[in-house]
């Protein structure tokens, strides 16, 4: 614990101070700074955090927790959580898990990596879904899946639209075939809520990949990205390990995505409240019953 | 039914003997028309597709190819499919429901291919599509583990009605040494990985995600390939005849409980 303590203080990272006119050093530790994944420009921690976590430089849009996202997203007093007391279990007894899970429900005050319920987005009615990578890369095991399942099902009872957030490491290795098959379960129930007519709108954000963009996340009527997320099938250094070269910088972003095909739109934090509430507005899917009411 | 460790049994499968699709094919099916491209990019060789007749019925045949040589494991790309793969198997899939022919899947892949192409082309959407179509096409379908299912590439023909593993057979989420070097980041402990994975048929038959192992002959497939392929064929024509009876509706709704029911939580 105190090693840990003491890593904190020695990870500091030393920026260019260029305001008296000379470049001089200082170091800054690291938790009061933000350094972009993508373009590797420092911003003051607190700074980054009052612009809505976005990269000033680059346009990156950082990972939020899942309270942060509702926060954003969703109208005052309108979240009714679903399942909050579903807990993950260990089927395959995998070393070690059970600890793990315990761990990070205590450091995220999470049950586990998605959370789930209904909401209105500025008076539009909604399903909403959001994943939280901080626990354990938001990897999809029974819980995930079942959550999510879960959120379709209400959802097409109720006739109300789903939006989900996604980011996910993909499947939960921890809970072996169990996991896989959560792709094909969640992927029915979509199927299942796009048979009776409704809206599903997918927000992709950093990063997406392996089995959750394999399934659920690669389905919706509308797909959505944030502005330079990751998101991909196979893991970057998979890929490379594959083909032996480095991979463009632009790989499996948002852009490269959209770029392909397979976004329909890439759009800013701040607008995304608006756009999703216009969206679903426009297929008179907030309201119950639709444009016949 | 077998003593192997899921180690041993990753190993016999690994021998360039085991029977692919290809040897199955023949055996199983009275006749065999193969059909081939997604209609949209091109033709994957690591998918063979079309129509067979089992025991005088049409049927839809798609399996994932595993080659004997180099040389056909490179054309084969070595059962891993691009997105064009699973495209060129979900039309037919989508032929086989217009005409009313059951889908028979044969599973055998590490994996679906990761490259820049297949990134490029959509591998993750390609993949989910399959599943959410395979959860609504109104036909019976049927899917079988010929030796290797490797995550997400093998359930893309995996979402079906019965599914079946041959006794050696594995199927896992990641491959065990995937798991390996993320667990302990050291990719030759695969052999630790691949026992805690719990990938077996009599695993995946607890789960309730296998509903029946097919017996391999004494020393696996490779030894008597057409016993094997004749035991194939047996199991086929008897599912096939059990699920041909099924009305629609009901069959649509089985299989999306068969995968529904599947997971392990606690709401305390």
């Amino acid at each position: 614990m105190w090693e840990e303590l003491f890593q904190k203080v020695k990870t500091r990272l030393d920026i260019e101070d260029t305001s008296e006119g000379k470049a001089k050093k200082i170091s800054i530790p690291s938790d009061l700074l933000f350094k972009c994944p993508r373009c590797q420009q420092v911003a003051l921690m607190e700074e980054f955090t009052a612009g809505g976590k976005v990269c000033k430089s680059c346009g990156y849009h950082a990972r939020l927790s899942a309270r942060e996202r509702l926060e954003l997203t969703v109208d005052n007093e309108t979240f009714k959580e679903y399942d909050t007391l579903m807990k993950s279990r260990n089927p395959i007894d995998f070393p070690g898990y059970e600890e793990k899970v315990k761990e990070l429900q205590k450091k995220t005050g999470l049950s586990d990596a998605v959370v789930t319920g209904e909401c209105e987005i500025m008076g539009e009615q909604c399903v909403v879904a959001v994943m939280d990578s901080r626990f354990m890369m938001a990897s999809m095991g029974s819980v995930v899946g079942e959550k999510i399942t879960r959120a379709f099902e209400r959802a097409t009872e109720k006739r109300l639209p789903v939006v989900i957030f996604t980011s996910s490491g993909g499947a939960r290795m921890q809970e072996g075939i169990l996991s896989l098959m959560q792709m094909a379960k969640t992927s029915g129930a979509c199927a299942r809520h796009s048979d009776a007519g409704l809206l599903y709108i997918t927000v992709l954000t950093d990063p997406t990949t392996g089995g959750v963009t394999a399934s659920f996340a690669m389905l919706g009527d509308i797909i959505i990205a944030e502005p330079k997320v990751l998101v991909g099938f196979a893991g970057r250094r998979v890929i490379e390990g594959t083909i032996k070269q480095r991979l463009p910088d632009d790989f499996q972003s948002a852009e490269f995505l959209m770029e392909h095909g397979f976004v329909d739109m890439i759009v800013e934090r701040r607008e995304m409240r608006r756009t999703l509430a216009d969206l679903i507005r426009l297929h008179g899917a907030g309201k119950a019953g639709g444009f016949d009411e | 039914m077998s003593k192997l460790t899921a180690w041993e049994r990753m190993e016999l499968i690994r021998q360039k003997e085991r029977p692919t699709v290809r040897d199955y094919i023949p055996v199983v099916f009275d006749e065999f028309f193969e059909m081939h491209g997604d209609r949209l990019y091109g033709d994957d060789h690591a998918i063979v597709g079309g129509i067979g007749v089992l025991d005088g019925t049409p049927v839809t045949v798609i399996g994932q190819l595993k080659g004997k040589t180099i040389e056909e494991n490179k054309h084969a790309n070595f059962a891993m499919a691009h997105p064009e793969g699973y495209r060129k198997a979900l039309r037919l899939m989508r032929q086989a429901e217009k005409f009313h022919r059951p889908v028979l899947c044969f599973i055998d892949t590490p994996g679906a291919f990761c490259g820049v192409e297949a990134e490029e082309r959509g591998q993750g959407e390609a993949i989910a599509k399959n599943l959410f179509e395979l959860m609504r096409l109104k036909t019976p379908v049927i899917s079988v583990v010929l030796g290797e299912g490797g995550s997400g590439g093998a359930l893309g023909l995996g979402v079906c009605d019965r599914l079946a593993m041959l006794e050696n057979a594995v199927y896992s989420v990641i491959s065990p040494r995937g798991c390996a070097s993320i667990l302990w980041k050291d990719a030759s402990k695969e052999k630790e990985a691949a026992n805690v994975l719990k990938i077996t048929a009599e695993d995946l038959q607890e789960f309730g995600v296998c509903d029946d192992i097919l017996a391999e002959p004494t020393g696996g497939a490779h030894k008597q390939p057409e016993l094997m392929a004749q035991t194939l064929r047996d199991y086929l024509i008897h599912t096939v005849g059990v699920l041909r009876d099924w009305d629609e509706q009901e069959l649509l709704d089985a299989r999306y409980h068969k995968f529904r029911k599947i997971g392990e939580f606690s709401e305390e």
